[in-house]
């Protein structure tokens, strides 16, 4: 139980998946202009985590030991079509979610965090039940992220920036603010 | 779009239309590998022989795949290449190997190379493609040895682990640490936001005194 807390508690601050491990800084820099967007994005993020926790679990106990060279197409492969399966299945059952989520959906596919996600905790040897909070965890992170870089912008929006800053350079710095910030979490441990 | 020639698909991926430092591709493990150039430049070498591998059999096989699979057939080319990648590495350069973590095999996912295959490779030929990859894949490594460059000399002061500034220099050891990688692109950006500005600044027509305007402006 303690070990799920830490897995949850480092995955989530410590080693933030955005603002850290720089997994997933196409939507981070792309669809944090608004706090709404960035909301449901961090949304679809998270519920494409934890299946693709769930399915990575289940090649890395039956499939992978018997052929490891597969490991990135077997993952690259299963992503896709999960993320296409799931697409369908929302669509028929949750139109009202499925305009929600939207474009994000697809777009995940492509997202390094996804697959990210999928190495990192092949790599680290987390089981089901680790693997699922580490899912959670991470999904949970890259929300606060996105949210937090969203309401920043949403600020810098109206403040006067000089005309050369008015393009991704000052995005990026601020994003070096927020990582120099989740930094101290580093303290966490140590203690 | 107008006809490109040969030696512009070799060379507009080098500066012009840099993957990285123009269009924004690409920029995990542009921020995530370049505190020390090794990593960099090992990282650049093996994108480049992806994308160039990917880029020459998608233009071969272009007729032969159905339209409606295309991506999936991208992805699949590209993830066969990127276990070479890794595979090879491995066995090269161990410590890197380690160093670089889930990076190699996230080179799958990286939008310069499928964006290429969709936007070059599936619709010219196969000479074309392979200049094509060949600039994009260097432009990939111009943009990862700037940053490598940068963040190691400052952060470590060294460059390919050779100390520059010998026993008195103070590392910024921020500049290795991960908001070092945000920062560091971030002020690349805006050096090249303030060339762009300066140089629309020349070419603006500029009014001058007594309605005389003139085509291109006076002196800057």
């Amino acid at each position: 139980m303690r070990d799920l807390f830490w897995i949850f508690v480092s995955s989530m601050l410590v080693n933030n998946f955005t603002l850290v491990l720089f997994l997933g800084l196409c939507p981070f820099l792309g669809v944090s202009a608004k706090v709404a967007t960035a909301v449901r994005m961090g949304m679809a993020d998270i519920f494409v985590m934890v299946i693709t926790s769930v399915t990575v679990s289940a090649l890395n106990a039956w499939v992978l030991p018997h052929a490891p060279y597969l490991k990135i197409i077997a993952f690259i492969v299963v992503i896709a079509s999960l993320v296409q399966i799931v697409e369908m299945v929302i669509r028929k059952v949750s139109p009202t979610l499925f305009r929600e989520l939207g474009i994000y959906l697809p777009l995940i596919t492509t997202n390094c965090a996804i697959l990210g996600l999928a190495l990192l905790q092949t790599s680290k040897g987390y089981g089901f039940t680790e693997g699922l909070v580490y899912a959670v965890g991470s999904g949970l992170g890259l929300t606060l992220a996105l949210v937090l870089m969203a309401s920043i912008r949403e600020t810098v929006e109206l403040a006067s920036v000089p005309s050369i800053a008015r393009n991704m350079g000052l995005v990026l710095i601020i994003a070096g603010s927020l990582s120099l910030a989740f930094m101290g979490f580093a303290g966490l441990f140590s203690s | 779009m107008r006809e490109t020639t040969a030696q512009e698909d070799l060379l507009r991926g080098i500066w012009r239309e840099n993957p990285v430092l123009v269009q924004l591709l690409g920029l995990c493990p542009t921020l995530a590998v370049t505190g020390s150039v090794d990593n960099a430049v090992v990282m650049g070498i093996a994108t480049f022989f992806v994308l160039l591998g990917s880029s020459v059999l998608v233009s071969t096989f272009k007729s032969i795949i159905p339209k409606e699979v295309r991506i999936s057939a991208y992805i699949l080319i590209i993830a066969t290449f990127v276990t070479i990648a890794d595979m090879v590495t491995h066995a090269l350069v161990p410590d890197i190997w380690k160093a670089l973590g889930p990076f190699v095999p996230l080179i799958v996912v990286n939008c310069i190379i499928l964006g290429r295959q969709e936007a070059f490779a599936s619709k010219n030929t196969v000479w074309r493609s392979t200049l094509d990859a060949v600039g994009m894949g260097s432009g990939f490594m111009v943009a990862m040895l700037i940053m490598g460059s940068v963040r190691e000399i400052i952060g470590n002061g060294s460059w390919f682990g050779i100390p520059l500034f010998g026993g008195h220099y103070q590392p910024w050891i921020i500049m290795i640490l991960p908001p070092g990688g945000f920062f560091t692109l971030g002020f690349v950006l805006l050096a090249m936001g303030w060339k762009k500005g300066r140089e629309a600044e020349a070419v603006r027509p500029r009014r001058w005194p007594h309605g005389v305007t003139t085509e291109v402006g006076g002196p800057v």
